[in-house]
């Protein structure tokens, strides 16, 4: 009995480890090996060494997708914390309305973004969106046509990826905020700090946990991007909103490439886990000893 | 307490050991992309004259990327054992399959016993047939070299229908000057190599063939090619200024309104004029690209058959109901294209789809058939974008015409 | 909100500051609504109105002819029969899968900060870092696998794959909420007698509703939304509401009814949407109660 009740939590455990095991580690070795294979339109087994990572970093979109990953993510997470913590902290000041404000920041999470980029893609274009409706009203000199210019498309992509997940950091926010013990506050404010001085010397630095994992929450959709760029740029023009999930998707099943799609996504995995396993392991490590 | 949860997991692993039911013999599972609208309609008749002959039809459809995705979930399904009774799939995908699985059902049966090798024209054979057997039955040919022109911007611009290059720029140009967007286009990579195939095969059809088809290097970066390209930036000066990313039926949607002179584009296109109450003749007009009159580039949707030890009877079934001229005309009318048996009689089909007909037999008598390099018929996926990539970094002005021709013949290179 | 979770946070300011705050706010407001304007206004407007004009302005002609359309008559494949049966096939995948994603999750949690062991950090780190994995990398051997199981094209085998995608979140969510808990009553319940079992459902359990609130709306709309594992692993009969949808509005050569494709965007987006108002609530409560604690 003791003895089950010894083996019992890992047997519980058990289950959810062994299909991450199969279903991710067991799988990213699988796609490491095709990586050297000459796998075309099928999975096939012929060794080839290293020539579809050469192939891959000949390829002048697989840098476009990469710099364009860094700039979409570090904007992304950086614009979706500063405007979650900032709408968090203004809807905190005991806001009447809060009930009816609240799921207006947070419902774009809810939608699939299959038609959604088609809303904000005709909301961006230049002939019949927002520089249209403003030149109806009179004001002509008003310029936006970024989804139209390969230098800037994909900052239009941060603009709608940031619509739809930065209520969903508020939220967040606005959950560690109210879990502040308003006592600390309250001495403060009695030895006069200002509020803003309260914010930034208090409560912020508190909001660390909160911080890491809307990391936690965005990195992981910044990675994933495909649905949105494939909605609303389809990765153009040209191909300047390439990033690597479309690369990794179209040489795998569009282009018949499959080796090629592989290395493309060991690379990224590589990158991916090199910045995130150092900040989970200071960050959780950190937690441990609180 | 105990018992409840090691019961919950224990049904979890009844669920994940349990096996699949497996469609019955008389069924079909169709994958294919034509999802909504009146092309999903028209498929429907395949769907009832089947039911006729009691063939069930479990449908599959998977829309997106002109048929990419659907080939992803081909991927998958057939990886996992899955295959569906009949895919659709397009030009070198079939090719591909083919040569790569080896499990396609062979259809040789009921295209002796109806004679399809007399009534398929020879290009679409090619297709259609792996090692000389026939693995799929064609549904439709689409040409792509079409241009759609709003009648009442051409009559302001001279009336007069180009006939060559010089005669297209010179209405382009009298669009242009009476202060419309000349050519309405939308900026996707598929869309801009739809105007390159034409654009190739009008300044010369030996280039078209060697080039796309054979992928011979010195057609690829030769003088013609470089030529091609300047055609291409010429069209680009009459494109407006938001062209990039538009969805093909928006920039018909400006032929139709007027607000745009003329758009290039395959015979698809025609339903978006239908669809708003236009008349073929009396609203617009639709003529062969400039240059590429009496040839057609065509790309062709065929259902494959996956083996199920040896093509079932329902598969034999429903091949030969795709093939029946019945089902030919009705499903074409409705979608655009023209049969691709060429003995079906014309009289359902409107005035465009007439010309069609009439182009495809012509050409096809004349050896004037060619697959289109845009819709992947002229050569496998992985050329066909990477020519993609070239044609549309050119349009978008990353490089001048020269720098592109080079950069072909290198992207072709790495790409077979 | 509740008054329980309200607390008094704010700092005192003029009458000013608060018409900033509230004009600020605002204007957030009509940033987020603006999309769903767009497509709440021309999912009521004729065809013919929206290929000529203004995408931005009211329908001048008002129909729901489109909402009906893309709910019960849409063509989607051969069938005309709109979204409707799509959205059983949907509810039949997603809510097993969420409720196995949320069971497991929370005995994770438990077994990872109460009955800790020899490497389980090691465990936790690699359930952790499956989050961040693109599915599109694991099509290919997710179909071989569930095809050796013979789950490939089964509502079985779409609930596997997404539990698998979805226990790490959920192991993530509990394990943080659990940690904050005192272990203390735990160790006290053992001492007692209670076992493994017993103290999750006697003392974890009870006050594990916010936590559970938070996982299930994450794991609703992750898994409602996915297209990829529902395009490629469902079957005749099986195929997912986001997958019907997509090819309703995707079809590349057909004609596209834009008032329909919107109409079907909002009708298939109602069943997140309606959790996220009637659960939001709980949801900010659920994430203030240990979500966002490291």
């Amino acid at each position: 009995m003791n003895r089950l009740q010894q083996w019992l939590p890992r047997l519980v455990l058990a289950p959810s480890f062994f299909v991450i095991l199969v279903f991710v580690y067991a799988f990213i070795l699988y796609t490491g090996y095709l990586s050297f294979t000459d796998s075309r339109m099928l999975p096939s087994y012929g060794w080839v060494g290293f020539e579809n990572y050469t192939k891959l970093f000949a390829l002048r979109h697989w840098n476009t997708a990469l710099v364009n990953l860094a700039i979409f993510g570090v904007l992304y997470i950086g614009i979706c914390s500063v405007l979650g913590l900032f709408l968090a902290i203004l809807l905190d000041q005991k806001i009447r309305g809060e009930g009816f404000i609240r799921p207006i920041y947070l419902y774009p999470m809810a939608l699939s973004f299959i038609v959604t980029g088609t809303a904000w893609k005709w909301f961006l274009d230049p002939g019949i969106g927002i520089e249209n409706t403003f030149h109806n009203l009179g004001w002509t000199s008003f310029h936006f046509d970024w989804i139209k210019d390969r230098n800037y498309a994909i900052y239009t992509v941060v603009i709608a990826a940031v619509w739809q997940s930065s209520g969903f950091v508020m939220a967040m926010f606005l959950a560690g905020l109210r879990g502040v013990d308003n006592e600390i506050i309250k001495a403060a404010q009695i030895d006069g700090a200002s509020p803003a001085r309260i914010y930034r010397k208090i409560i912020i630095p508190m909001m660390r946990p909160v911080f890491l994992s809307a990391f936690v929450v965005l990195a992981h959709l910044a990675i994933k991007a495909y649905d949105l760029v494939i909605a609303l740029t389809g990765g153009g023009p040209g191909r300047a909103t390439e990033v690597p999930a479309t690369f990794m998707y179209s040489y795998t099943f569009t282009r018949n490439q499959m080796g090629v799609g592989a290395s493309s996504a060991i690379i990224m995995m590589i990158m991916v886990f090199s910045i995130i396993i150092p900040y989970l392991y200071s960050e959780l490590k950190s937690g441990d000893n609180r | 307490m105990k018992m409840r949860n090691f019961a919950l997991s224990a049904s979890v692993a009844a669920m994940i050991a349990s096996s699949v039911t497996i469609a019955s013999a008389d069924d079909v599972e169709v994958l294919h992309w034509w999802t909504a609208g009146g092309e999903a309609a028209a498929l429907n008749v395949l769907k009832e004259d089947l039911a006729g002959q009691g063939v069930g039809w479990k449908d599959m459809p998977i829309a997106g990327g002109g048929g990419t995705d659907a080939m992803t979930v081909l991927r998958a399904r057939v990886t996992g054992g899955n295959a569906p009774t009949a895919a659709q799939m397009l030009g070198f995908d079939i090719k591909d399959w083919a040569g790569s699985t080896g499990k396609l059902g062979n259809l040789d049966s009921v295209a002796e016993k109806e004679g399809w090798n007399d009534v398929v024209p020879a290009a679409l054979q090619d297709f259609s047939k792996h090692d000389g057997h026939w693995i799929a039955a064609p549904v439709n040919v689409h040409s792509t070299n079409w241009v759609w022109i709003n009648k009442e911007a051409l009559d302001a611009a001279g009336g007069k229908q180009p006939e060559t290059w010089e005669e297209l720029i010179a209405v382009l140009d009298a669009m242009k000057a009476n202060g419309i967007t000349p050519l309405a286009h939308g900026g996707q990579a598929w869309q801009d190599a739809t105007i390159f195939d034409a654009v190739v095969l009008g300044v010369s059809p030996e280039l078209y063939k060697a080039a796309f088809i054979d992928l011979d290097e010195a057609a690829l970066g030769g003088e013609q090619m470089v030529e091609a390209f300047d055609r291409m930036a010429k069209l680009r000066t009459y494109v407006d200024d938001n062209f990039s990313g538009r969805d093909w039926n928006l920039a018909s949607a400006m032929v139709i309104e007027g607000k745009a002179g003329m758009q290039m584009m395959g015979d698809w296109a025609k339903g978006e004029f239908l669809k708003a109450d236009q008349v073929p003749g009396k609203d617009f007009v639709c003529i062969r690209f400039p240059g590429t009159q009496g040839k057609v580039t065509f790309n062709s949707d065929q259902f494959v058959m996956f083996d199920q030890g040896g093509a079932s009877e329902a598969q034999l079934a429903m091949a030969s109901s795709v093939m029946s001229p019945t089902f030919q005309s009705a499903f074409n009318v409705v979608k655009g294209s023209v049969p691709a048996r060429t003995d079906v009689p014309n009289t359902d089909f409107d005035d465009c789809g007439k010309k069609g007909m009439a182009d495809f037999a012509e050409a096809n008598a004349a050896g004037g058939l060619y697959g289109s390099m845009a819709h992947g018929h002229a050569n496998p996926a992985s050329v066909k974008n990477a020519i993609y990539d070239v044609v549309t970094a050119h349009f978008n002005g990353e490089y001048d015409s020269a720098a592109a021709a080079e950069e072909l013949v290198s992207a072709v290179e790495a790409a077979k | 909100m509740t008054r329980s979770i309200s607390q008094d946070n704010a700092v005192s300011s003029s009458r000013m500051t608060r018409a900033l705050i509230y004009a600020v706010l605002l204007v957030f407001v009509f940033y987020y609504l603006l999309p769903l304007y767009v497509m709440v206004a021309n999912s009521f407007k004729p065809l013919d109105e929206i290929r000529g004009g203004d995408l931005m302005a009211l329908p001048k002609v008002w129909t729901l002819a489109p909402w009906a359309s893309a709910w019960s008559s849409a063509q989607i494949g051969v069938e005309p029969t709109g979204l409707k049966p799509y959205f059983i096939n949907s509810i039949l995948i997603v809510v097993p899968a969420v409720f196995l994603s949320t069971v497991f999750g929370a005995l994770n949690g438990y077994v990872l900060t109460k009955w800790r062991f020899k490497g389980d950090g090691i465990v936790f780190g690699m359930m952790l870092l499956s989050c961040f994995i693109p599915f599109q990398i694991v099509l290919i051997p997710a179909a071989k696998v569930l095809g050796f199981l013979g789950l490939a094209g089964t509502l079985k085998g779409l609930i596997l794959i997404h539990f698998s995608a979805g226990i790490g979140f959920s192991t993530l969510f509990f394990r943080n909420y659990y940690a904050a808990f005192p272990t203390e009553l735990i160790k006290a319940a053992q001492i007692d007698g209670a076992s493994f079992f017993q103290i999750f459902r006697r003392i974890l359990l009870p006050s594990s509703a916010p936590i559970i609130v938070v996982t299930v709306i994450w794991q609703f709309t992750n898994q409602w939304n996915d297209f990829l594992f529902g395009a490629s692993f469902s079957g005749f009969g099986t195929t997912p509401m986001t997958v019907a949808l997509n090819n309703l509005v995707n079809s590349s050569t057909g004609v596209k009814e834009y008032n329909v494709h919107f109409a079907g965007a909002i009708l298939a987006a109602l069943p997140t949407l309606l959790v996220y108002i009637v659960a939001g609530k709980y949801f900010v409560r659920g994430l203030m109660a240990g979500a966002v604690k490291g």
